[in-house]
């Protein structure tokens, strides 16, 4: 290693360490310390009661649908907003960020009046059967306002600098529109798709404020995890609260692990 | 080569339609039902005294929590981007622990360690501090949330900028702060600006951390989202969606301001290269 000659080497990561560990190692090591003090078979007992069960049903669930339909549409709004031309695409594209910049709970509070049985949309779809307001429907609905943003901000920049030439060779080759599509442009985007889909995910399974007003909360069908430890917060059981946290992060890192494998596993195949 | 016209139409109806149902009738669904009582409810819903608290509170809150998170925005991609060293794989990974967390884990997490009954905690309460339910705590769990904002659009910025004008400015005799100044601070200054704006975005409207660490007093404890909750679960439409307008504004406001700097971006690397 070069010597740095350049100065600040000793503040800067004196400031960083010491700002992370305050902020994040320490807060974080509180909570995972916590099903230690309360022994193992209580924080088993805590984290796998029926009802903590059902949550994690319920969050995972929904999160890995709405990721699946964010998915298709990223993909569908990234290649409109890269590829073609039309009135109206500025305020589109700017609008994407839309769902990151507005307070989870001022969208909450959006979708919940939408979707209510005298809302917009809710009396709409009353009529025909389909219930949004307090099931699962709905707390999908709002995750897939929350994952949009991810897949298509991570594949616009790779839609973009897809080289025309492996397309144009395609075509030449006597590929049609479709084969091109299928054979020599998804696979190249591939990857950041899952990437997108994976930070969708990811977020969703973690996601309060846009849910709680639309779930409607009941245990066992619609209360996701985070509000499992909202509750026995509010109890002051926090050894219990700990116990679900710690098996949600659990839950999140290994989904995250797998789905790093996938990523690149799927970054190698087209080798 | 070009899709062919029922294709390209379709897609572009699609995507229209979603835009349409996900993103605008939200937007006017907020404006609506804040003016459905008229500009008098309106205003009133603002300048309650409960109101104009929650105000007050997010106001001190981000503008706490986002200074801080720049200035170790800066102290980090400076760390990262321009020595080697051991752990800094594991540094940066830390920096999307945030982004892999729920929030209301974020807010559990501070309760657990500095709540009034844990050692840490009472021991605090003896001093007179009190951290959770209180507006130091909204604040630490704001800036948990908020922290990779800053420095994760400062590293592959300060990245590509390698070291060179830096060493060449002490080369040439400048002391450490005026190396900063003149040198590195200019260089960064629209990615610095650009990753504030996020974070601030995000701040102003945390609302699961700050739920978990702020008990709900109302008229104390209570930010923006959080007032827009209570409004809301009273049944007071109308004022919460009132108050929820002022965050949709600024939301809007950041989307505008984003664009700007992005084109900025644009532009200072297109001088660059030439």
């Amino acid at each position: 290693m070069k010597k740095a000659v350049l100065p600040g080497f000793g503040l800067s990561l004196g400031y960083t360490v010491f700002y992370l560990s305050a902020v994040v190692l320490i807060p974080l090591a509180a909570l995972l310390l916590q099903p230690f003090d309360l022994g193992w078979e209580k924080f088993w007992k805590a984290a796998t009661s029926a009802r903590a069960l059902a949550a994690y049903r319920v969050s995972f669930g929904t999160a890995l649908v709405a990721a699946l339909v964010n998915f298709f549409v990223g993909l569908m709004a990234a290649w409109v907003l890269v590829r073609y031309e039309f009135p109206g695409k500025k305020i589109l594209d700017a609008l994407v960020d839309f769902p990151f910049a507005l307070p989870t709970a001022v969208a909450g509070v959006c979708f919940a009046t939408l979707y209510s049985p005298n809302g917009w949309l809710g009396g709409w779809l009353e009529v025909h059967g389909i219930h949004v307001i307090n099931t699962t429907t709905g707390i999908t609905v709002a995750l897939i306002f929350i994952g949009f943003p991810f897949v298509v901000r991570t594949l616009q920049p790779v839609l973009a600098d897809f080289e025309k030439e492996a397309e144009e060779a395609s075509q030449s080759l006597g590929a049609n529109r479709w084969q091109t599509f299928a054979r020599v442009i998804f696979p190249a985007v591939f990857p950041s798709l899952v990437t997108g889909f994976t930070l969708a995910f990811s977020r969703g399974v973690g996601e309060y404020g846009s849910v709680i007003f639309i779930a409607g909360n009941l245990p066992f069908k619609t209360e996701i995890a985070p509000l499992i430890i909202m509750a026995k917060l509010d109890q002051f059981d926090y050894a219990g609260a700990a116990s679900v946290a710690a098996v949600m992060l659990l839950f999140s890192f290994l989904m995250l692990l797998i789905l790093n494998g996938l990523q690149s596993w799927a970054n190698r195949e087209p080798k | 080569m070009k899709d062919p016209l029922w294709v390209r139409s379709g897609l572009i109806f699609l995507t229209v339609v979603f835009f349409v149902v996900f993103i605008f009738l939200p937007l006017v669904l907020v404006f609506a039902e804040a003016f459905k009582k008229g500009w008098e409810v309106y205003l009133a819903a603002w300048t309650e005294d409960a109101a104009l608290k929650a105000i007050e509170l997010t106001l001190i809150t981000t503008g706490i929590a986002v200074p801080l998170n720049a200035l170790f925005g800066i102290a980090a991609a400076w760390l990262i981007t321009k020595f080697s060293f051991r752990g800094k794989t594991f540094l940066v990974s830390l920096l999307d622990l945030p982004f892999a967390v729920s929030p209301v884990i974020a807010g559990l997490i501070f309760v657990l360690l500095l709540g009034s009954r844990t050692p840490l905690g009472s021991w605090l309460g003896t001093l007179g501090i009190k951290v959770i339910y209180s507006t130091p705590g909204i604040i630490l769990a704001t800036i948990f949330v908020t922290f990779p904002f800053v420095v994760r659009e400062l590293i592959p910025l300060m990245q590509a900028q390698g070291r060179e004008e830096e060493e060449a400015a002490l080369t040439l005799g400048a002391r450490g702060g005026q190396m900063f100044w003149r040198v590195t601070l200019p260089n960064i200054k629209w990615g610095l600006l650009y990753g504030m704006v996020l974070c601030n975005a995000r701040a102003l409207g945390e609302f699961g951390a700050v739920s978990v660490v702020s008990g709900h007093i109302r008229g104390e404890t209570n930010t923006i989202p959080l007032h827009v909750e209570i409004l809301y679960s009273e049944y007071n439409f109308t004022a919460s969606f009132a108050v929820a307008s002022i965050l949709v504004f600024l939301a809007l406001i950041t989307l505008v301001v984003k664009s700007l700097l992005e084109h900025q971006f644009a532009k200072q690397e297109r001088g660059d290269s030439f």
